[in-house]
């Protein structure tokens, strides 16, 4: 076990300098610099050049790629192009929001998605079933930010319960920090509630017409029992793979769901740096990413074997 | 309601009253919750000509002058001043008593090194620094600017409302101009909490309690600044459904630039007020390259104007008439001191005939003209769309080239033949008082080289703009502003495509908004 985490763990190396060397050519490569965007609208051509030499970005983008790379080993991520502080702060800045929405968005979905999964595989063919089902059809296929508009308009205008937008930080209560997080969390989790249940549904109809499983009824054991003991404990391991590609997923969702919510996370730092070039954001953000990427996948692939005891490394 | 629906209820009641205690707390010192058009990302005023820095330095500085409701230059940071017999000496007096946020005073050193540095980068500031011979310290509070010949702009150009020249202390101005500074000490009526400034979310400011207004009332950017808020909170909000749900469920206090559709239901909402701030609006610019034919011919630049119908135009990009002007044939915006409607004919109906003759005689044979479309700004795609309907009813052949706006901005930047990436019309926009000024706007200028994208070389245009800017009378300045619009439909630096107001909305319980032709937080009240 030791030996797969150090082996998967010194594969990231790389990884990661395969995705920094991609990302810096596919942004550099592309149309649009940041200096044209810092000068502003009414500037002159000779102040956006001015800009971009005080930048470095008229140096050779062998140079340029060069020195970030340098940077990079020393573990200095850069400073935005705009305001000059640094990337690690900018991205320290935006963990807690996306954090939290993250793991409330999997909890909330996860404690949803797989009680009405085994229900809606255990009462399959009834209105139970169809009901659950058609739910998850609905849920998965409204983008989210539909459902976050008509959250908010129901909940925040309509009966003023919820706030509409922001983030509080868990230091500042924990009632304003689930308050602030309810709606975009609900949002969110619905689309993941959905690819979980119909996953957990599927699951436990194939493990439900295993012999074992009969063998257990035959035995006299209840529903419960065959259902969470026996049955839900051999589809684990789909299922964890959902959650896991699910994260991967979350990622996008939170892009939009942060936008809509105001919510200032690493998905908006990332859209807006994007959207105004800034280079050593975008990088900084990417690569951070795609490390994260690398450990989740690391974890599920460790769970198995918790899960699964026929699985060894 | 249901059961689920009653417990739903009371764990959201007691989640809003855990947070009730902070609320609280916000409202009794007076907290302005302000969502701005931008993300505030650069704090060095001369590095960048972006709104939201122009601003963010209203808040934390000050300036020597500021404009009043008749767009007249008043004294603001100073005190008096004084011009000598042959107009080449001004001496300036600074209010007693001013300080930076650090404490330190205000000098008349600190006050020529942020007018050199502002002077190397601002369009007006380097009209001034043409004809200036030296600046000269008096004492701490005095200091002299001596000119090698008469300017009739001086106060003006000290008083310039957009990128004016904001008074920093000495050893941030002193700073090399190439290097950004990120200081944000000024002695402006705010203070910037830099321990709190979240970038792409949040900046905050504070009351300043040094500082003293004027004894005058507030009248547009002039008078005194009276900080009547503790605190104002600057959140950027990129959603606009968003930050609309926000201001009518009472969680923010200003929308400083809603979308021009939401402002009907807006004015329905009676917890909300509406209010156009500035006077003067926006004026939608069509800019043709003039590097590259068939524009670099003056006859193909004056088939534009028959192109345009600004109201056509308007309802694209605004929609609501009661927001937009019909018809504004002045480059100096309508409604400013330099309106005029000399030589704007042309403009005020299409003539798709005579525009084919125009551009037919300016050497157009049919090629394609790109024209550039930046698809993330609604409203310059609007404009575009309408543009290219009008060239092709003209019988050009129109080549749109689209692009996010960072594209487009790198893009028009670019000198080059069209075959290596060049272009041959773009759409942009200015507000604010700027445009009404023929050295201020920036459009207008026909400086070749030195003008903005677009590079229009007329030194015709240019010398009348200099002699403008050498005249102290006032009367005979206006007489030239009409010689000036005349010569300037000939040589089209630009089309005038169309004038709106981008009102701004609060609650009903925020007061005093300033009608100052951009959004400044002295004098608004929360109640």
């Amino acid at each position: 076990m030791l030996g797969l985490v150090i082996r998967r763990i010194l594969a990231t190396i790389p990884v990661m300098l395969v995705v920094a060397l991609v990302v810096f050519l596919l942004l550099h490569l592309s149309p649009g610099d940041p200096a044209a965007i810092i000068a502003g609208e009414n500037a002159t051509s000779e102040d956006i050049e001015r800009i971009r030499a005080t930048l470095g970005l008229d140096r050779p983008l062998v140079l340029q790629f060069v020195l970030w790379i340098a940077d990079l080993l020393r573990g200095d991520l850069g400073v935005s192009v705009y305001n000059h502080v640094p990337v690690t702060t900018l991205i320290a800045q935006r963990v807690e929001p996306t954090l939290s929405l993250a793991v409330c968005t999997m909890i909330l979905a996860v404690s949803l998605a797989v009680p009405l999964g085994i229900v809606a595989a255990w009462k399959v063919g009834s209105w139970i079933d169809h009901a659950i089902m058609g739910l998850a059809v609905i849920s998965f296929s409204c983008p989210v930010f539909l459902i976050g508009y008509a959250l908010v308009f129901q909940f925040s205008r309509t009966w003023k319960w919820l706030p509409v937008q922001g983030f509080t930080p868990m230091s500042q209560g924990v009632g304003p920090y689930f308050a602030h997080l309810a709606l975009p969390a609900l949002a969110l989790g619905l689309v993941y509630m959905a690819l979980l249940a119909r996953m957990t549904r599927s699951t436990m109809l194939e493990v439900l017409a295993e012999d074992y499983i009969r063998t257990a009824r035959a035995k006299g054991l209840g529903a419960g029992a065959v259902l969470l003991r026996h049955a839900l404990k051999n589809a684990a391991v789909p299922i964890v793979t959902t959650i896991g590609l699910g994260v991967a997923l979350l990622i996008g969702g939170v892009v939009v769901t942060e936008s809509v919510f105001a919510i200032p996370g690493i998905g908006r730092l990332t859209i807006e740096a994007v959207t105004q070039r800034d280079y050593p954001v975008i990088q900084g953000v990417i690569l951070i990413a795609s490390m994260v990427y690398v450990l989740i996948n690391l974890a599920i692939d460790l769970t198995y074997s918790l899960l699964d005891p026929r699985i060894r490394y | 309601m249901s059961i689920a629906g009653k417990w739903l209820g009371r764990i959201a009641g007691i989640a809003l009253a855990v947070g009730a205690v902070g609320a609280t707390a916000q409202a009794a010192d007076k907290t302005l919750r302000a969502v701005v058009h931008a993300d505030l990302k650069i704090l060095d005023t001369t590095w960048t000509t972006t709104y939201i820095t122009n601003r963010y330095g209203y808040l934390v500085y000050d300036t020597l002058f500021a404009i009043n409701s008749k767009f007249e230059p008043k004294p603001q940071m100073v005190d008096t001043y004084s011009l000598s017999d042959d107009k080449l000496t001004y001496t300036f007096t600074l209010r007693k008593g001013m300080k930076f946020h650090d404490g330190q005073p205000v000098r008349a050193a600190d006050c020529i090194a942020s007018l050199k540095r502002w002077m190397v980068r601002d369009v007006m500031g380097q009209g001034l620094a043409k004809v200036l011979q030296d600046f000269e310290v008096v004492d701490d509070l005095s200091f002299r600017m001596r000119l090698k010949e008469p300017y009739g702009l001086v106060l003006e150009t000290l008083g310039k409302p957009t990128t004016p020249a904001y008074i920093m202390p000495e050893r941030i101005a002193s700073l090399p101009i190439n290097q950004q500074t990120t200081d944000s000490i000024g002695s402006g009526p705010f203070i910037m909490k830099r321990d709190e400034w979240r970038p792409g979310n949040k900046a905050v400011f504070v009351r300043n309690p040094d500082y003293i207004p004027r004894a005058e009332p507030a009248d547009y950017l002039s008078g005194g600044k009276i900080a009547k808020l503790d605190r104002v909170e600057w959140l950027y909000i990129p959603d606009n459904n968003t930050t609309l749900s926000a201001l009518m469920a009472g969680e923010i206090d200003y929308f400083e630039a809603p979308p021009l559709d939401f402002i009907k239901p807006m004015m329905e909402d009676k917890d909300l007020r509406v209010l156009n701030i500035d006077k003067l609006g926006v004026q939608f610019v069509l800019r043709p390259n003039s590097l590259n034919p068939p524009f670099n011919n003056i006859k193909a630049r004056e088939a534009l104007l028959y192109l345009v119908n600004q109201e056509e135009v308007m309802q694209a990009v605004v929609g609501n008439p009661d927001l937009y002007l019909k018809f504004c044939g002045a480059f100096f915006m309508c409604g400013s001191g330099n309106e005029t409607a000399v030589g704007s004919e042309p403009l005020r109906k299409p003539d798709y005939a005579r525009a084919k003759a125009l551009l037919a005689e300016g050497g157009y044979k049919g090629e394609k003209l790109v024209v550039l479309l930046p698809t993330d700004r609604p409203q310059y795609a609007a404009a575009t769309m309408v543009l290219a309907s009008a060239l092709r009813k003209a019988g050009a052949a129109v080549d749109l080239q689209s692009g996010d706006w960072s594209t487009i901005s790198v893009r028009r930047a670019r000198k080059d033949p069209l075959d290596k990436g060049g272009y041959n019309i773009f759409i942009t926009s200015q507000g604010g008082p700027d445009p009404s000024n023929p050295v201020a706007n920036t459009w207008f200028n026909a400086g070749c080289e030195r003008a903005n994208p677009g590079w229009l070389c007329d030194p015709e245009l240019e010398a009348l703009v200099t002699a403008w800017t050498k005249e102290n009378d006032t009367a005979k300045r206006r007489a030239m502003i009409e010689t000036i619009q005349a010569r300037a439909y000939v040589a089209v630096p630009y089309v005038p495509y169309g004038q709106f107001f981008q009102p701004i909305a609060f609650r009903a319980n925020v007061t005093g908004v300033l009608v100052s032709g951009m959004p400044v937080y002295w004098n608004i009240d929360k109640q």
